[in-house]
């Protein structure tokens, strides 16, 4: 039997006159990479921020992990990790304070940090830079240190914002490796990308045109339905009915 | 209580990284209360003055040599007509003209008075002022102890001279520096607390870390409180830092007890730091931030009696400095480090300033939002 982790009915946002996020309705599944496709603009980043508990909606439901967006946000934050389109770790601190910090907003006990620190140090190869300062490190490992953060607590769903924006295809290469092995976990993984390529490796993707969902279903069965050879047909011909400009 | 101290933990480090933070947190008590002293200084000195004098005479070259040899006046020119004398004063080459008149000294040693005429520059208008009271005080001394020579010369005819003495309690040499030097130091512990915290939080959200924060499940008071601690442990590392030097540079040590003052520091740091983080929580950029901050503390340095004596404010500022904490702090300054004031007479000060700072932080705290 399927779990549903994330269910949302005619979820909005309104932002004055402007719906950024408009009735949208769907269910991600426990363990599943589910991927969330639109252009620039299209409510992608409003409708996480509003399951992160980060932004409240204007209408329609929404539960993750079974806690209600509304009522108990606070709740929801203790279930989930999110990392966020901007590098949003402290450049300041070190890899390992870095972890330590993280790990204790998430009330982990000391001897977790510790072993955690170890095992995401050794994982990503870290230890000649575990001392280091984040902000010295390259790009892709920031994203992959970024994201060992973000799961680092154990969450039930892990909402990742663009997360290999301006990464060199062997470090998305990486990356997506270390989203396979969390979701082999058991960690939902919810993510918005602009790469196709990455589209293909998810289990089922969402379009989104205008702030509405335009499409949902895995990558095979979108190709079929709208007759394309790969995901970027399937992205040109949904996205090129879009009214809102960028 | 964990969580909080994971928060303090990471930002003591950030800020013991952040070496211009630390070179500022350093230096600037220390710049300030060198230099400033020296400068902001409440005495009148070198005064220009143009003297017109009609009468040639022993009396006016006394008069001029004495009020010259006062060390507060400059002589801008001498001997020149009255017409000539305002001329400098329309180009700001003198501020005062002294006029003697005609048969000064025949006046004085037969019928035992004249009039001299002071004109003032009221472009400069405290200076001027300040000088032409000055030039009174020196007149009048010079007319007494005239008098006293003429008095005992004619014997019989005794006249009786009242003299004003005054004596300044608790700066008995009114010195300035024992007003300023405190109240620099009250300026110095504002402003550190009014903008550090602040830029701190509004830093935050520009970099985007903020963000990591808020889906986190960390309490809101928490975050506020691992923003404040840190500010207050450094906002009281400056004022020690300030009470050592103005004891060292310039011999003031506080006539109260240091505890009395610490505690009051203790919960004027709280009020300036939560104004900076309310203001922060309405601000996304340390651009907005720094001009909301100086508009506040603008205000209040400039209300804050300082500068000028809250007494003669007008009726409307003398409501804002009521609820202004910089008129509290030099309030407080003046009365411990000056009087000698203890824990008593200070408690309603105390009892203001912990109301603010329980207002300002509970409003901070309310207004910072996690979800928007």
């Amino acid at each position: 039997m399927k779990e549903e982790v994330i269910i949302t009915e005619g979820l909005t946002k309104k932002f004055g006159n402007f719906t950024a996020v408009d009735n949208i309705t769907f269910t991600v599944n426990k363990g599943e990479i589910f991927g969330f496709l639109g252009a620039n603009g299209a409510g992608k980043t409003t409708a996480m921020r509003m399951l992160c508990g980060l932004s409240k909606p204007t209408s329609g439901k929404a539960t993750v992990a079974g806690i209600d967006v509304y009522s108990q946000a606070e709740k929801i934050k203790s279930n989930i990790g999110y990392m966020s389109q901007k590098f949003s770790l402290y450049e300041d601190l070190t890899v390992l304070e870095n972890i330590k910090f993280f790990g204790g907003i998430y009330k982990l006990s000391d001897s977790r940090i510790k072993t955690k620190s170890e095992e995401l140090v050794h994982r990503l190869s870290l230890e000649p830079q575990a001392n280091k300062l984040v902000g010295s490190l390259p790009q892709g490992w920031k994203q992959k240190l970024a994201f060992s953060v973000a799961i680092l607590h154990e969450p039930k769903i892990v909402f990742l914002d663009e997360p290999t924006g301006g990464v060199d295809p062997l470090a998305r290469r990486q990356f997506w490796d270390l989203i396979y092995e969390a979701a082999g976990n058991g960690i939902t993984i919810f993510i918005t990308t602009h790469y196709m390529d990455e589209a293909e490796y998810c289990n089922r993707l969402s379009i989104m045109v205008d702030g509405r969902i335009e499409a949902l279903d895995s990558p095979g069965a979108l190709k079929q339905k709208y007759e394309a050879a790969n995901m970027d047909e399937v992205f040109y011909r949904l996205a090129r009915g879009a009214k809102r400009a960028e | 209580m964990r969580t909080l101290l994971f928060l303090l933990q990471k930002e003591f480090k950030q800020i013991y990284r952040y070496k211009a933070m630390v070179r500022i947190i350093i230096g600037m008590p220390i710049m300030q209360l060198l230099l400033l002293p020296l400068a902001a200084d409440y005495e009148i000195k070198n005064i220009n003055l143009a003297v017109v004098d009609n009468d040639h005479s022993t009396y006016s070259q006394q008069l001029v040599s004495t009020i010259i040899g006062s060390g507060y006046f400059r002589l801008a020119e001498y001997n020149q007509s009255y017409k000539k004398s305002l001329k400098l004063i329309e180009s700001d080459k003198a501020d005062l003209i002294l006029e003697i008149p005609e048969g000064f000294e025949r006046n004085l040693v037969r019928e035992n008075k004249d009039q001299v005429l002071v004109a003032v520059n009221a472009i400069n208008g405290t200076k001027a002022n300040i000088g032409a009271s000055y030039l009174n005080n020196i007149i009048k001394n010079y007319n007494q102890s005239l008098r006293m020579k003429l008095v005992t010369s004619n014997q019989g005819n005794q006249a009786i001279a009242i003299d004003l003495v005054n004596s300044n309690w608790y700066n008995p040499e009114m010195d300035y520096k024992s007003f300023m030097v405190p109240g620099i130091l009250a300026l110095l512990v504002t402003i550190i607390g009014g903008f550090l915290a602040a830029l701190n939080i509004v830093r935050e959200k520009e970099i985007g870390t903020i963000e990591q924060i808020n889906v986190t499940p960390v309490r809101k008071s928490y975050f506020i409180l691992g923003k404040l601690i840190p500010f207050w442990v450094i906002g009281n590392v400056v004022f020690t830092i300030g009470l050592v030097l103005s004891w060292l540079v310039y011999g003031i040590v506080p006539a109260g007890n240091l505890l009395v003052l610490y505690s009051f520091i203790w919960v004027y740091l709280l009020a300036v730091l939560g104004l900076g983080l309310l203001i922060s929580t309405y601000c996304e950029t340390q651009q907005q931030a720094m001009f909301i901050n100086f508009f506040f503390i603008m205000i209040f340095i400039l209300l804050g009696g300082l500068f000028t004596s809250i007494d003669s404010m007008p009726g409307w500022a003398k409501i804002i400095a009521r609820i202004n904490p910089v008129s509290y702090i030099i309030d407080v300054f003046r009365m411990i480090i000056l009087k000698g004031s203890g824990f008593k007479d200070i408690l309603p000060h105390i009892g203001i300033i912990s109301f603010m700072a329980l207002l300002l932080n509970s409003w901070a705290i309310k207004n910072y939002r996690k979800t928007s």
